[in-house]
């Protein structure tokens, strides 16, 4: 009886992998024969494409990873910097599918200027990378890391923490006042997920083909939000009933999903250092500073809806909160700095666009409590908010151009 | 870094102050400045630029090509393949040359292939030297996938003129230009199909010496025909060389003798540009333009040339050492078309 079981299962087994080695064997084939070498015909170049990873700008020169994003072989023959060839080093000098190269070019590129770097392969293709705005590329070390640090303070703990700051203001606010709050905060926060995803799909666009950068950003954005639930399942089901456990686990999953935000903004930050758009950096730092300061604001609303009057939020619990959400921004610069690569940054950015969408399920969530939730939108304080968030983040925009 | 855009940072800026939580810190300013910003340890930049490694000389030897004419570089046994001399009851020569046209990619910059249209394998074609008065014929024979011609610059017959129609030699066939060589002077010779842009710049040119019948005094004859290859296929230039190869004499000097007479034969095909130019550091030359003349018509050390116009140069070092030449279109110079001259002697003055 065992025995018969035994050979069925081992006879499923076959069924099972019998696809996969026909599929093996006719993968062989085509390999073999190269049925669409037929079509290509005879002396027709090969496909070549190169893409630009990473160019710094060190003391010694320029320094380019490339990467073959083509189906062929590709050989490097020959550089040009601003339409002058110029001696360079690079190992390997052929490249097979998807395989990187540093080019090492020892060009005298001058400060704030604009540059060229042109690679020629063996056929006489050219890709081509331009360099906006030569300045030095920040090496690991301990000046740019405390740099690094501090900016990632600045941006992301400091605001957040003074965002909190507003909590015992907003405990006082009537309901009407915190719907109007959580509204605004939800139009702010839709309003960045749509620009977030305009902006992961422009990344995407950028990346070397074989990267499939639009299912990557969307499936980082999917995973963070699943993964922002599940926590929320998880925490709801070890904690007891009570509200104001509810809140706190409601913050928390606000905190969390805002740090992951935050990480991609101090990437943003770091990675513009790194790419020579240090120019840019103060401003950059304010306009994120500012903003931040908003999400502090996201974080304490619901609390002080779920934590009522008499129960007070200790300290030590709001600062474990802001940090939370604040300190992911230096591990961002940290990484954007140092170790830039546009994959991880379209990742990231997916990571914050999904923790978005999950915040903003969260709070439009515990606004509506028992109530349907679009009846509850259709209330005016709430729409005044929803609108007041959108309106600002459009006109602002306006202005700045 | 360009996907994050700063409109949107910015934004975020403006919504901040707009809500009133305005905050002002003072930011560092982290400016990479005087990190690194002085940048000396590029060793020697006059070292640095230039092609990277050497081209294999097995199939076309620019240096060869500088000093041959009449296919005197190869053994007697294989010129008679492509060269032949009968004299004639007036004392000239009948010259006949077999020139064929094929399809070869070619090495113009160490490891850059270019697929190119060929005269006889080599860009330039060989180069075809007579005597005033000599008879000239070739038999043109098109072994490439497309019609070509040869059209010579010099008097001769309009059916030898491989510009019309009625002109074309189609794949596989062949055909005989026969023409005397006049006038003495500095010529070139090109395909004429259509498109001609195409044509020429694929690689179908070569040079076209016709000797006065009191020949020029003895000197150091180089050829250099100034050329350009649009390696991608936007009608500009990626190569710029002279003889083919960039950089080519900037690795491999010319070796000139102190004090021995020097002329250059310099001719411009260069395609997409409508100039282009030869600068001697160093020294100055006679300039005999199309060498039709044998009166100087300058001494200079700079000359310019249009696209199918050329120029006989003579000179002589006065001292050992290098002499860098080039383009005086920095451009072109930095994309290949730049070379040195190595004098060998003791000083001499001239």
């Amino acid at each position: 009886m065992l025995g018969a079981d035994r050979g069925h299962a081992s006879r499923l087994w076959l069924v099972g992998l019998l696809p996969l080695v026909l599929l093996a064997g006719l993968i062989l084939l085509m390999v073999r024969t190269g049925p669409a070498d037929a079509l290509r015909g005879e002396g027709v170049p090969p496909v070549e494409v190169l893409t630009f990873q990473r160019v710094e700008l060190t003391p010694r020169g320029i320094t380019a990873v490339v990467l073959n994003d083509g189906p062929d072989p590709v050989t490097i023959a020959q550089v040009q910097v601003d339409d002058a060839y110029w001696q360079f080093t690079v190992e390997p000098k052929t490249l097979p599918h998807l395989r990187q190269a540093t080019l090492a070019i020892p060009y005298p590129w001058v400060e704030g200027e604009t540059h060229r770097v042109k690679v020629l392969t063996s056929t006489g293709v050219v890709f081509e990378h331009e360099i906006a705005v030569a300045v030095p590329t920040p090496k690991p070390g301990w000046r740019f890391f405390g740099v690094f640090t501090l900016i990632g303070i600045y941006v992301g703990v400091v605001p957040v923490m003074i965002g909190l700051l507003w909590y015992p203001l907003v405990r006082r606010l009537g309901q009407q006042g915190l719907d109007f709050l959580l509204a605004l905060t939800v139009g702010l926060l839709l309003f960045l997920l749509v620009d977030a995803s305009a902006e992961g799909f422009e990344v995407a666009a950028g990346l070397p083909r074989s990267y499939q950068g639009i299912p990557l950003f969307a499936f980082a954005g999917i995973a963070a939000y699943l993964a922002l639930e599940a926590l929320g399942v998880w925490l709801r089901k070890r904690s007891s009933a009570r509200r104001e456990q509810a809140g706190w686990i409601l913050a928390l999953l606000i905190a969390v999903g805002i740090g992951l935000h935050n990480l991609g903004e101090g990437l943003a930050i770091g990675a513009a250092f790194a790419l020579g758009e240090a120019a840019l950096g103060s401003l950059l730092i304010i306009g994120f500073a500012m903003h931040n300061t908003t999400e502090g604001l996201a974080i304490v609303v619901p609390l002080a809806k779920q934590t009522n009057a008499g129960s007070r939020v200790p300290i030590r619990a709001l600062a474990a909160l802001g940090l939370l959400g604040g300190l992911p921004a230096i591990a961002g610069a940290w990484i954007g700095g140092f170790v830039y690569s546009q994959v991880w940054a379209l990742v990231f950015l997916g990571f914050g666009v999904g923790a978005i969408a999950q915040v903003v399920a969260q709070i439009l969530g515990q606004m509506a409590g028992d109530e349907p939730l679009p009846r509850y939108l259709a209330t005016r304080p709430v729409l005044a908010g929803l609108l007041a968030g959108f309106v600002v983040m459009y006109t602002t925009g306006l202005l700045i151009g | 870094m360009e996907g994050f855009s700063r409109r949107s940072w910015l934004r975020l800026a403006g919504v901040a102050s707009l809500l009133g939580g305005t905050f002002w810190h003072r930011t560092p300013r982290p400016s990479a400045q005087g990190h690194a910003s002085s940048s000396n340890d590029y060793g020697h930049a006059g070292h640095s630029l230039g092609t990277v490694g050497r081209v294999s000389a097995d199939r076309f030897n620019p240096m060869t090509y500088l000093r041959s004419w009449n296919f005197a570089h190869l053994p007697p046994a294989e010129r008679q393949k492509f060269y032949r001399e009968t004299p004639r009851p007036d004392g000239s020569l009948l010259r006949e040359y077999e020139i064929f046209a094929v399809d070869r990619e070619i090495e113009i910059a160490p490891g850059l292939f270019y697929p190119a249209w060929t005269y006889n394998g080599e860009v330039p074609g060989p180069t075809i030297r007579a005597t005033e008065g000599d008879r000239v014929r070739i038999t043109f024979l098109n072994q490439g996938r497309h019609p070509h011609t040869m059209h010579f610059h010099g008097w001769h017959p309009p059916d030898m003129d491989g510009a019309l129609d009625a002109h074309q030699v189609l794949p596989g066939e062949q055909f005989i230009y026969e023409f005397d060589a006049e006038p003495f002077g500095l010529h070139l010779y090109h395909c004429h199909t259509v498109p001609l842009k195409r044509h020429i710049h694929k690689g179908l040119y070569g040079v076209f010496i016709i000797d006065p019948k009191t020949s020029r005094p003895p000197a150091d004859e180089l050829i250099m025909l100034m050329n350009g290859f649009d390696t991608n296929f936007d009608n500009d230039n990626e190569i710029y060389a002279v003889n083919t190869v960039a950089n080519y004499f900037l690795t491999e000097p010319i070796r000139v003798t102190v004090g021995r007479p020097v002329r250059i034969y310099l001719v411009n095909v260069t395609e997409f540009d409508l100039v282009n130019s030869l600068h001697l550091h160093g020294m100055f030359f006679d300039v005999f333009r199309t060498g039709t003349s044998l009166v100087p018509h300058d001494n200079t050390d700079t000359v310019m040339l249009c696209q199918g116009e050329r120029a006989i140069l003579e000179t002589t070092f006065r001292y050992p050492g290098m002499f860098m030449f080039h383009a005086h279109q920095s451009e072109f110079a930095e994309l290949g078309w730049m070379g040195m001259f190595q004098a060998e002697g003791a000083r001499r003055e001239t």
